[in-house]
């Protein structure tokens, strides 16, 4: 089965309904995967943080949210991490690419990679890094560990763990 | 008029919905004013109201009142055409444009200057987008109800704050209460 098919069966497994996305190219799959799938709604939003307070409305209505984006993202909803999603008290599962990792042949990824791990660590935001293909096989207890304690939680996937889009 | 005393004229449209409603003064003022456990009050986080109210709006059938400011929609444009493009008709977009960053100071926005909100929401997609003066906000708020269309409202009012107590009310109750209000039949 392939990873983006695994991981939207995961989602639909853990009754996330509502999924956000900010589009990276290593996400492009599963973006289309979920697209596709009748048990989700599927809204791509315009900025990340804008997508944080779809997803917090969504919890609120009852469904339960996901946000998918590249990890430069982490820069731009620190604030709304804080204030908003931890502030209240909510679960965003985060499926984020991680950009700027071994395989990466853009330069300037590498900039927010260095950071992004720090800043995760700072917001006291729990924190998986998938980095073989394997890994995908954690997603399912992470889902349930987010909607358990009520956290934003980050899934870091790197390249190489989509099959290395620097070889692409 | 200013935004608290449209808040007083419209609390009793408002009072039986769920509303979400801008950082700071305006939260402020409606908390004042008629606090009711169907009010999502925002302690943080500028510009994101729409954006919860439209989360909120698709997860859900009840109607749902964002009170959001024209600083608020500056600072968050993206959202308008995410709400062009995912219609949903249980939801109300009041933007109460007082040309001022009211929480702040009441420095000047550019909706007081040459932008109008009113032809942004409509260049993004939004069918049912109507300007008006802040004496008829409770007919249009009302009539926006009845139609069970999809609605911005821009409220074109006069700038200033009242004298309000900052909210002092825990953000895990205020989610609490909005939640079980959410789902009460
Ligand atoms: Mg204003």
């Amino acid at each position: 089965m392939s990873i983006d098919k695994k991981i939207a069966d995961d989602l639909v497994a853990n009754d996330i309904s509502f999924v956000t996305t900010v589009p990276c190219k290593q996400l492009a799959g599963v973006i289309e995967e979920i697209e596709h799938r009748d048990e989700i709604f599927h809204i791509p939003s315009n900025k990340e943080d804008e997508g944080m307070g779809l997803c917090a409305g969504a919890w609120m209505g009852g469904k339960r949210p996901a946000i998918i984006m590249q990890n430069t993202a982490i820069g731009v909803t620190i604030n709304t991490l804080a204030t908003l999603i931890q502030y209240y008290r909510m679960p965003l599962p985060m499926l984020i690419s991680y950009r700027g990792e071994l395989r990466e042949p853009v330069a300037c990824q590498v900039e927010m990679a260095v950071h992004t791990k720090a800043l995760l660590a700072q917001m006291n935001i729990p924190t998986y890094h998938f980095h073989k293909q394997s890994d995908v096989e954690e997603l399912d207890a992470i889902l349930k560990y987010t909607f358990m304690c009520n956290k934003p939680v980050a899934i870091l996937t790197d390249a190489n763990f989509w099959g290395g889009y620097g070889d692409q | 008029m200013i935004r608290s005393e449209i808040l007083k004229d419209i609390a009793p449209i408002l009072r039986d919905q769920l509303v979400v409603c801008n950082i700071g003064i305006p939260s402020q003022e409606l908390h004042a004013i008629d606090d009711q456990p169907t009010n999502f009050y925002m302690l943080g986080t500028m510009g994101l109201a729409s954006s919860i109210g439209l989360g909120l709006a698709l997860s859900q059938p009840k109607p749902v009142i964002v009170i959001d400011g024209d600083g608020s929609i500056l600072t968050n444009m993206g959202t308008l055409p995410t709400i062009a493009n995912n219609v949903a008709n249980n939801y109300i977009l009041m933007i109460i444009d007082n040309g001022s960053y009211g929480s702040t100071g009441d420095q000047p926005t550019y909706t007081g200057k040459k932008t109008s909100l009113a032809k942004v929401a409509e260049a993004c997609g939004c069918d049912r987008v109507i300007e008006c003066r802040d004496v008829d906000t409770g007919r249009v708020l009302q009539e926006a109800l009845d139609s069970g269309e999809m609605t911005v409202m821009v409220v074109k009012c006069d700038s200033g704050n009242a004298k309000m107590p900052v909210i002092t009310m825990d953000p895990v109750i205020i989610r609490d209460r909005f939640m079980k209000a959410v789902a009460a039949e």
